[in-house]
């Protein structure tokens, strides 16, 4: 473990998570012929609700001032073991690809917990539908983890990123894992990002209660857990132009936290177009969707034995 | 022998406390005679002890306790196996015995037994169970298990007042009876072939069994003991009876008892037999997933709080089961380091699942001291009255979940990396796919508890309450609180130490498969079987790294902005009053997961209008909803179905005269000689 790595890795998450957020607005808003906000929004968005004051509802217990902390921290966490830059997790120590997936859990237990403190029917929707959909999600992260951990004989993120152009079984798992990171994204077609509408909202439900400065941690914990996800995508599937931990240079960071940027916003904008070009699914159709992600991570494992690693 | 080691004669005396509590109890008969709890305490502290230090020894420790013919004495061992579940055993009946000593005080009315008959059937249930598994012989065990069976009964009936306490203690009899049936035929079948009684021969005896034999002993060993384990389709028992006991019992029936019947798979499926066939490992994984899956389907359905626990037994006992299918797989494939890591993730699974489960029953039995109620419908808000039982459940809900650091994800982070052990040790596809259905499925289970405990944690302990009761509750006893702490903090200890338990059971596998797996995971991380795989979890750095980067937000929204500012005003309903009524219910809460596994759950709804007058008036609706399983309609209406009318048959036997009885006698006097002639 590198502790130089580790907190550059950290303060780079920190910086840019915003800055991703604003990527896929604004390439949500290009798709749709719409000029949008500035594409440094989400910061002007951050630094307002940080500023606010908090209204916290009398219902409230310690479980819902202290939920946005465990959330902010358990997915920080998670973005620390990704590896982004380099070629490697920044903590390789601290866990391997499933205490990754574990601690988006943790994240999600506490964010569920609280959305039930206020007493509010819309963080109990909101709540109920995250835990279902998550349900399903799980399974297909776990698979898609385990398609690529078979060949590389390891869950150690460090093994586990790409070397060099996929195979089948990395195609299959590809597509499983987009469809994952839109529904952890809360996007279309599963969530709806850009509404209140009770109808439809999964993860906005949940924050309903929060204002002010823990609605701002919430959502810039949401915005890096979505830097993560994509840079796990990133890391598996197009392991190109990353710094060697082993030999940290200041040429070979700006490679690779350059490359880095240019991948995360290519997908950013794949995701801004998968937003334009679908309708949002019925909520109980957004299974189906799922499910094909978990097929999909089914078929992956299984190509890696018939294709080989 | 070392200076620390304990005298042999050191294990008769965890069933001397047990005995002398049974008899304290017994001879008391006073309410509020804390002697016979503290006794029981005792016992399982020594037994606690006598666990650990038979983990340490060498050689096993023999006794023959009673021999009354040469061929079937009582005897007891305490072997590696043996001392790793009386260890299962004792440190969650610690914290029960504690928690009794309020609880029984406070308990009053719910049909439970009077408090020195708890007391005394506690006593006998601890050594009951204790002696299963130092059993070693079929004589010793058959009695033991028999035991453990009727006191527990007896637990789960209690005062015999309720008619649903009778009728789950008469299902739980039956079923326990049917379980010990095909147990007789199992170790029938090991006798014939082994021409003794007594474990050792069944152990020498293993390679002679013929493969129709062995095949069967499996098929007899899996019902028997999977019945008392609750496998679904088996565990029609398990929701009944745990949930009717006195809530310490519960936690001991459902975090301890259904274990013993894990220990006799392992005892005949290692010992009793060997070179198993593939297809064991694939029926037992398969048998474990479906458990595992509608276990805790079934959990998200239930609004009784201790229900809900049971059922989420059967979902641990799968997820047991997958990885005891995991590691006979991988022996069968020749693969003995990787099986004894799917054989080690196994057990510490089912150490922290004994440990978890008891603190969460504790809580539920504490929540229904303080309201009379554990309907989740008609609690809430239970955080403000209740403030530590909330921590401790809270800490348990987390811990059930699966969730990194505590105790539970550490067994599920082993079964993961076995499973993929047993990806890498595939030599058909048929396997891989197993390995990522299993995979997928244990994913798909661990993120399902997770929805149920935020439930079941959420809807009974945050906002408003739901009932007068809930409103009204008020902190239980310190007794009662001991034996929740006592058991949270066991839950944080291995989940953040859990190196303690991979050492513990180094001898275990060893003697069961031949090979360790010793996964370091403490606090500089990470290999665990270098050769083989390579993944890393180190529970104090998650922590560290927990606690530092939760307060990055905090400390940049800080320096950005300067001082928080907060105020408290009611939650926003649209403009109304805020009503209990508005939360969301536990029964909505789970309507989204309802709706998706309907094809598996077949949930059933019946609304019923009563129209008196005419069509347009409506003055009575009636909504019901539930879960009716299939498995109860298709195979135990037929089998209950088929039994009366073959009873019916045999009946027409009984004329009631002395003559036929006599001719009965006679007749199979004859045909017994013609037998055994």
């Amino acid at each position: 473990m590198d502790p130089l790595l580790l907190a550059i890795q950290i303060s780079l998450v920190i910086l840019f998570a915003p800055l991703a957020q604003g990527i896929i607005k604004t390439s949500k808003a290009r798709w749709q012929n719409r000029r949008g906000p500035s594409i440094f929004q989400p910061y002007f968005d951050l630094l307002k609700w940080l500023g606010r004051e908090s209204v916290v509802s009398d219902q409230a217990s310690w479980v819902f001032r202290l939920a946005p902390y465990i959330y902010g921290g358990a997915i920080l966490l998670a973005a620390a073991l990704v590896p982004t830059f380099a070629r490697g997790s920044a903590a390789p120590g601290f866990g391997d690809a499933i205490v990754f997936v574990g601690l988006f859990a943790l994240a999600r237990f506490w964010l569920a917990l609280a959305a039930l403190d206020t007493g509010s029917n819309f963080g109990g929707m909101g709540s109920s539908r995250e835990v279902a959909f998550a349900a399903l999600v799980e399974p297909a992260l776990l698979l898609v983890i385990f398609a690529v951990a078979l060949p590389a004989g390891s869950t150690s993120l460090t093994a586990l990123v790409g070397s060099g152009w996929p195979g089948a079984s990395e195609i299959v798992a590809f597509l499983a894992l987009m469809i994952v990171a839109i529904a952890e994204t809360g996007r279309i077609p599963v969530d709806n990002p850009d509404t209140h509408l009770e109808l439809t909202m999964i993860h906005e439900g949940m924050l309903l209660e929060y204002s002010g400065r823990p609605l701002g941690v919430l959502h810039w914990a949401s915005q890096i857990k979505q830097l993560a996800i994509l840079s796990l995508i990133a890391a598996l599937f197009l392991p190109w132009g990353l710094a060697d931990p082993a030999s940290l240079g200041v040429a070979g960071i700006a490679l690779g936290v350059a490359t880095w940027g240019v991948k995360i916003a290519a997908l950013g904008l794949l995701l801004g177009m998968i937003e334009t070009a679908f309708a949002k699914l019925r909520i109980f159709r957004a299974p189906d969707l799922i499910g094909v992600a978990s097929v999909l991570g089914v078929l992956a494992v299984m190509a890696t034995f018939v294709v080989g690693p | 022998m070392s200076a620390l080691d304990l005298p042999h004669s050191f294990l008769l005396v965890p069933f001397f406390c047990y005995a002398l509590a049974v008899v304290a109890a017994l001879a008391i008969r006073r309410p509020g005679g804390a002697l016979p709890s503290l006794l029981i305490v005792l016992g399982a502290l020594t037994g606690a002890l006598a666990a650990i230090d038979g983990l340490r020894q060498s050689e096993p420790i023999e006794a023959v306790a009673w021999a009354i013919i040469p061929a079937a004495e009582l005897s007891f061992r305490l072997d590696p196996l043996g001392a790793f579940f009386l260890l299962v055993i004792s440190v969650p009946a610690i914290a029960a015995g504690l928690y009794g000593i309020g609880y029984l005080n406070a308990a009053h009315g719910h049909g439970q037994p009077p408090r020195w008959a708890a007391d005394a059937l506690l006593g006998a249930f601890l050594a009951s169970m204790s002696l299963v598994v130092l059993a070693d012989s079929l004589i010793s065990f058959m009695v033991a298990w028999e035991l453990m069976s009727l006191v527990s009964f007896f637990l789960v009936i209690g005062d015999g007042h309720h008619a649903d306490s009778r009728r789950a203690g008469y299902v739980y009899i039956v079923m326990t009876h049917i379980s010990a049936g095909f147990l007789f035929l199992a170790f029938l079948l090991l006798l014939r072939n082994a021409g003794g009684a007594d474990f050792e021969a069944f152990r020498a005896a293993a390679g002679a069994l013929s493969g129709l034999e062995r095949e069967a002993l499996f098929l007899l060993a899996l019902l028997g003991f999977g019945t008392k384990a609750g496998l679904i389709p088996l565990h029609v028992w398990l929701p009944r009876a745990h949930p009717a006991a006195p809530s310490h019992v519960s936690a001991l029936m459902s975090g301890v008892m259904v274990k013993t019947a894990i220990y006799g798979l392992l005892r005949v499926l290692w010992e009793f037999v060997d070179a198993p066939p593939q297809w064991w490992g694939w029926m037992l994984i398969v048998a474990g997933v479906v458990s595992a899956l509608l276990g805790i389907l079934y959990a998200l359905m239930e609004r009784d709080l201790k229900r809900i626990l049971a059922y989420s037994t059967v979902e641990h006992v799968g997820i047991i089961v997958i990885g005891l299918g995991a590691a006979l797989l991988l022996e069968s494939l020749g693969h003995a380091a990787i099986a004894a890591l799917a054989l080690v993730a196994t057990l510490v699974h089912l150490f922290n699942h004994s440990i978890f489960k008891s603190l969460l029953f504790l809580g539920a039995g504490a929540i229904q001291t303080a309201t009379g109620t554990r309907d989740l419908e008609r609690l809430g808000g239970l955080i403000r009255g209740m403030p530590r039982t909330a921590v401790w459940f809270i800490t348990g809900a987390l811990a059930i979940a699966a969730l990194p650091p505590l105790n539970g994800f550490v067994g599920e982070w082993l079964l993961f990396q076995s499973l993929l052990g047993l990806g890498t040790a595939a030599d058909a596809v048929g396997i891989a796919t197993l390995v990522a259905i299993a995979g997928g499925s244990l994913a798909l289970t661990a993120a399902l508890a997770l929805a149920c405990f935020v439930r079941a944690a959420g809807v009974g302990f945050l906002a408003q309450p739901r009932s007068d009761a809930a409103r009204d509750s008020r902190e239980v006893g310190r007794s009662m609180h001991a034996g929740m702490g006592l058991l949270a903090l066991a839950t944080l200890g291995l989940g953040l130490f859990p190196v303690v338990l991979f050492e513990a059971l180094e001898p275990v596998t060893r003697s069961l498969a031949g090979a360790t797996a010793r996964p370091s995971l403490g606090l500089g991380g990470h290999v665990l079987n270098p050769d083989e795989l390579a993944g890393s979890y180190a529970p104090v750095l998650v922590v560290v790294g927990l606690v530092a980067l939760g307060i990055v937000p905090w400390l940049v929204a800080r320096l950005l902005t300067g001082e928080g500012r907060s105020r408290v005003s009611p939650t926003w309903v649209c403009g109304v009053d805020l009503e209990p009524r508005m939360q969301y219910s536990a029964t909505a809460f789970a309507k989204p997961i309802r709706l998706i596994f309907a094809a598996l759950i077949r949930p059933q709804r019946v609304i019923e209008f009563k129209r008196p007058v005419s069509d347009f008036f409506v003055s009575e609706v009636r909504y019901e909803e539930g879960v009716h399983p299939i498995y109860e309609r298709h195979l135990y209406q037929r089998a209950v179905g088929l039994l009366t009318v073959a009873s019916h048959r045999v009946s027409r036997l009984q004329s009631g005269s002395i003559r036929a009885y006599l001719a009965y006698v006679f007749v199979t006097l004859v045909v017994v000689l013609l037998i055994a002639r």
